[in-house]
């Protein structure tokens, strides 16, 4: 019996070591890799399914049309199920994979983000958090490699106020309203605090700040003192089962819906389709555009999907998430195609990448272009700014789809960089970093 | 001084304050306490029969409420629809005894207790596999409008989920008292090995149990799965119930209703009064460093039997 | 024939009492360590020495800390996240506090930090068994990882909430931060893992291992020989916190070199319980093992779901989930001693082979 349970051992562990053995690798024409961080997997899966779709049906477009100026894109998704450490594996199996070694790192994951930023000065890959991650890589100078436009948690805080100043009739109003924070209870929760604390002692209203522990499926507590404080306006940083159950909590309790605005990683349908009929008039935040009535969208479904190639259903294509993963890939392959421009038509390095991320100039008339005409907002890079204060739209949940309801708001600066550059100044002092000039030398 | 203001008499004044808004955390306390409940008597029923810390009861939930969401999806009707995954609950319950519980017969608690961690994978993967991530929504036209009586706000759908927890306990002990089955069940769990010398098939009584917790996850589930969704965070209330478990005791029935209900208000009521002061969110810790104050003093739970040790 | 102590003859007894008592158990050992320490930083690229063997290694020694508690002396643990939060944050106030501090004595000053916390979470063992107490120690867990959350101290008000290692060198080599080297790192954390494991295998065959385990097989009886169940246990639950500390500190240092409190959730807890159970409760090896088999496994199914059958990354998680949990069920039936007891199983063999009686 033993000795049977020790060949069976033995074979396992054989089989086991030939795992470890690399796949071969089949050489192909010149080819850039872009990994492809996702969660598909685990408690965050419904958000990162929808994501990671838009990211790959994009870039089969893109190949679908022959690549950027022709270099075709190998897309590898890596599974990271939103753990850290997961995501360090996939960072360092994909850092070096291909002719050059990876264009870009999109960690879709705060968390990652923070473990990439330091690998990447050593590794030369530029990451790029589009929208989370550490605010303060906002500040070029110092964060050379990372990049976080077109916007920020801070920049969103800052424009979420300015839509409830404009509501209420005036920025002048806003004193002595009440505004509720309902944060998941992590640093990227917490990560708009700050942010409010400033503006509440600016603009005179009260703000009241109520964490939720991860999962937050019991949020009972939570409402009931919303109930009882009756905040003129609610603002969420969520995450996934986190909204779903607030959305219920907010009906159960009779709060007005909209008057309740979640940020944009708590304003997707995966949030409101669960609640029903209770969610209709939930807002949320934007920096691009839901639904898919743009020429882009009809093209991923005419060139990728009716040649089978569709990442997820067809359904799915225009949902909020899916667009972001659209718009992700977007900057990815235009910086790609800026860079080209200066280092000539081929596989980029990181380090090349870095430098057309650095130098994006995305217009109106290029996202018109692309199809995408109206679908963002045109945005410019520069080696100070890798965050440009973007501008936000609020959008509301019609009970069907999302609809816009604002216009662009643009955050305000004024506010949002000097913490920022602080932030950043604080980083560089702690880590010994040589702050850039910025005059094209470094 | 502040600070001991703040944490001594300020919550005490603030109740006595709004005793209307006291009533109400306290209701709300009781309706997630009920909730708390539903799990913690999946694992009560089974470590009580065979001796299983059965820690994939969270994900039995997912998996009972995926299928029941997935069947309906087909288009079939409700009623029906429960009653099939009723049905593969069944199934999985004797899969669980075939493959896995009766290779491990004997072993040691932990062991067990791994077994059912390694389960809770597998059937993660499988739901994952079989229906899909994303969140589904779970509507069984259970009402969820509220109503205010006297200024204290009330929720149809946590009245509903009340009496269907009260009516699965009257079942349950209904079941265990007053049946065939039910008399084996506790025979069992007194002693395997005296219930197997009266003649009482230990294997089948095994399958039994894992069914009688299978469809209570799929109420847990349906419960759940209603309030959040149907995903993969509802396999995690399996932490919700853990406090209500060393509370009540791991083999007591009415333990885990009443402990459920003293988790629920407890910590409630920390949270409202008591949060603000230490900064919010402390209901999840307090849930357990209630139990365990309460395990220092009886450490065979609320309604567990004295623990007798020989040496 | 091969592994025979036959011939061996002790004749002080200092030989008597050495660690590794028979010949072929040194040999191995020598060359296991040789192996570890020389040849695998020659030989191993970057990516298996950051993203396999460090966090090995780490899993490894939090593994052998719990192991002390679980294995030794009989206290199911849920609380390793949490003790291993303390011994990161810790560090973390350490090394940003008195920079010029040496690395290696911040890391075992955070281990000590992490030992009080442990005597006082396993205070209720004096009451509490079994089950019970494994729930009670998530107590433990949830606290600590709220409190690392909340209080801006512990992570020196940085907005972000999450905790950088700061670089630091060690005889002029710079030993953490991301400039550092990998194999710097790994040959960082093999010693720190040789150290505590060789002194924990010492420890464990001390009067100190023997009423840990006179405990664990049966604490009534334990005490009416006069073991003190207060001292004993307090004492497991403080070497395996400071353990489990020092641990939790390397995560920060030398593996992932940036962390929130969600890397010490709870499934931290269970991923190292089971790296203690399929590796061997109540054995210094098997934690070790544990720790390969665990670390290995999912990346080694992952890279040949997606690697070599040429599976969608997503089906494949899918189903490494279920042969994962498939493989956990097939290990605790054919093995429910784990993978250090098919070592033994080995060394009894090999002992007749290849006469088969």
């Amino acid at each position: 019996m033993n000795l049977r349970k020790l060949t069976l051992m033995g074979a396992t562990s054989a089989v086991f070591a030939a795992l470890f053995s690399t796949a071969p690798v089949v050489a192909a024409e010149d080819y850039m890799v872009l990994p492809s961080l996702v969660y598909r997997t685990g408690a965050y899966a419904p958000n990162g399914v929808p994501f990671a779709n838009g990211v790959s049906d994009y870039i089969a477009l893109v190949n679908a049309r022959g690549g950027v100026n022709g270099i075709k894109i190998k897309l590898i998704e890596c599974e990271t199920g939103y753990k850290t450490d997961v995501g360090v594996e996939c960072y360092e199996k994909l850092k070096k994979e291909g002719p050059v070694g990876a264009a870009v790192f999109n960690p879709l994951s705060t968390g990652i983000t923070y473990q990439l930023i330091e690998k990447t000065w050593v590794d030369k890959v530029p990451v790029h958090s589009m929208g989370y991650g550490r605010t303060a890589a906002a500040d070029g100078r110092v964060f050379k490699w990372t990049f976080n436009f077109p916007t920020s948690y801070w920049s969103q805080a800052s424009a979420v106020i300015k839509y409830i100043g404009g509501q209420e009739g005036g920025m002048a109003k806003l004193k002595g309203k009440k505004i509720v924070h309902v944060h998941h209870n992590s640093p990227y929760g917490k990560e708009a605090n700050p942010t409010l604390k400033i503006l509440a002692e600016k603009y005179g209203f009260k703000l009241t700040l109520l964490p939720v522990d991860h999962p937050g499926q019991e949020q009972k507590a939570t409402w009931l003192q919303v109930r009882r404080l009756r905040p003129d306006w609610v603002f969420m940083s969520g995450w996934g089962v986190m909204n779903q159950v607030a959305i219920k909590e907010a009906a159960a309790i009779n709060y007005p819906m909209d008057k309740f605005i979640g940020n944009w990683w708590s304003s997707t349908e995966s949030d409101v389709v669960p609640a029903g009929g209770a969610a209709t008039g939930y807002k949320g935040t934007a920096f691009h555009g839901a639904g898919d009535s743009w020429p882009a969208h009809a093209a991923i479904k005419k060139e990728v999907h009716d040649k089978g190639k569709g990442a997820g259903p067809r359904e799915g294509i225009g949902e909020v998430l899916y667009n972001r993963g659209v718009i992700n890939m977007v900057y990815t392959t235009e910086a790609m195609r800026t860079a080209m421009g200066k280092f000539g038509t081929k596989a980029l390095s990181g380090a090349e990448v870095r430098w057309g991320l650095e130098n994006l100039n995305l217009t109106a008339a290029r996202l018109k272009e692309l199809g995408l005409g109206g679908f963002a907002n045109p945005i410019k890079i520069s080696c100070q700014d890798h965050e440009t204060n973007g501008p936000v739209r609020i959008q509301q949940w019609d009970g069907k789809k999302w609809v816009f309801v604002s216009e662009w708001i643009v955050p305000m600066a004024d506010v949002v960089r000097p913490q920022i550059e602080m932030a950043a100044a604080n980083y560089a002092k702690e880590k010994k970093i040589a702050v850039r000039k910025c005059d094209g030398s470094d | 001084m502040d600070t001991l203001y703040a944490f001594f008499v300020a919550p005490f004044l603030d109740i006595a304050d709004s005793p209307v808004f006291f009533i109400e955390v306290v209701i709300g306390g009781l309706s997630a306490g009920v909730m708390y409940s539903l799990v913690a008597l999946g694992f009560v029923l089974i470590f009580k029969a065979s001796g299983v810390f059965n820690f994939a009861q969270g994900v039995l939930a997912l998996f009972a409420a995926l299928t029941l969401v997935g069947f309906m999806d087909w288009g079939i009707p409700a009623p029906i629809a429960v009653l099939m995954t009723a049905a593969v609950m069944v199934v999985l319950a004797y899969a669980i005894e075939r493959l896995v519980l009766r290779h491990l017969v004997n072993q040691e608690q932990i062991i067990l207790f791994m077994s059912t961690l390694g389960l809770a994978y597998f059937l993660e993967g499988l739901g994952d596999t079989l229906w899909g991530s994303n969140v589904k929504r779970l509507d069984l036209g259970i009402p969820e409008a509220s109503f205010e009586i006297q200024g204290v706000l009330l929720n149809q759908f946590e009245l509903v989920a009340a009496a269907s927890a009260a009516t699965m306990v009257a079942v349950l002990a209904v079941f265990f008292h007053r049946t065939r089955v039910g008399r084996a069940l506790r025979a069992v769990a007194d002693d395997h090995q005296a219930a197997l010398s009266v003649g009482i098939p230990l294997k089948s009584i095994w399958v039994v149990v894992w069914s009688v917790a299978g469809l209570v996850a799929l109420v847990a589930g349906i419960m759940w799965g209603t309030k959040s969704g149907v995903q993969f965070s509802l396999s995690l209330i399996a932490l919700k119930a853990l406090p209500v478990l060393i509370l009540g005791g791991f083999t007591s029935v009415p333990g885990a209703i009443v402990g459920g209900l003293i988790i629920g208000v407890g910590e409630k009521v920390a949270e409202v009064y008591w949060g603000p002061v230490l900064g919010g969110a402390i209901e999840n810790w307090f849930a357990y460093v209630l139990a365990l104050g309460f395990l220092l003093v009886r450490p065979q739970g609320l309604f567990g039997e004295k623990i007798i040790e020989r040496v | 024939m091969l592994y025979r102590e036959a011939g061996q003859f002790k004749t002080n007894y200092s030989a008597d009492q050495a660690i590794f008592p028979i010949l072929q158990d040194r040999i191995f050992l020598a060359v296991v360590l040789i192996f570890a320490f020389v040849v695998v930083p020659l030989i191993a690229n970057d990516y298996w020495l950051q993203a396999i063997l460090i966090p090995f290694l780490v899993y490894a020694l939090a593994a052998l800390g719990l192991n002390i508690l679980t294995g030794y002396a009989g206290q199911i643990s849920l609380g390793t996240g949490g003790f291993m939060a303390v011994g990161a944050y810790a560090s973390y106030k350490l090394a940003t506090s008195f920079p010029e501090m040496n690395i290696i004595v911040v890391l075992l000053t955070s281990g000590l930090f992490s030992a009080a916390v442990g005597i006082f979470f396993g205070i209720p063992s004096l009451r509490i068994k079994g089950f019970y107490l494994a729930v009670a120690t998530l107590a433990a867990q949830f606290f600590l990882i709220w409190l690392f959350n909340k209080v801006g101290w512990f992570y020196n008000y940085n907005p972000s909430g999450t905790i950088d290692a700061p670089p630091r060198e060690l005889f002029g080599i710079l030993i953490t931060g991301a400039a550092a080297k990998p194999w710097v790192k790994y040959l960082a954390a093999l010693s720190m893992l040789t150290v505590f494991g060789l002194v924990t295998k010492n420890l464990v065959r001390s009067a100190v291992g023997r009423s840990w385990m006179a405990i664990r097989d049966m604490d009534i009886a334990a005490e009416i020989i006069g073991i003190n169940p207060l001292g004993t246990k307090l004492l497991a639950f403080a070497i395996s916190s400071f353990v489990c500390g020092v641990a939790g500190a390397e995560m920060l240092f030398l593996h992932l070199g940036s962390v929130e409190t969600l890397a010490f959730d709870i499934n931290l807890s269970f991923l190292v319980l089971f790296m203690i159970i399929i590796g061997g409760l109540g054995s210094v090896m098997g934690s070790v093992v544990g720790a390969a088999f665990m670390v290995l496994m999912p990346i080694g199914l992952t890279n040949f779901l997606v690697g070599w059958l040429g599976m969608q990354a997503t089906s494949a998680k899918h189903l490494e989930f279920m042969v994962f949990g498939g493989l956990i069920i097939f290990f605790l039936i054919v093995e429910p001693n784990g993978l250090a007891r098919l070592w033994q199983i080995a060394k009894e063999k090999l002992r007749l082979w290849p006469f088969p009686h």
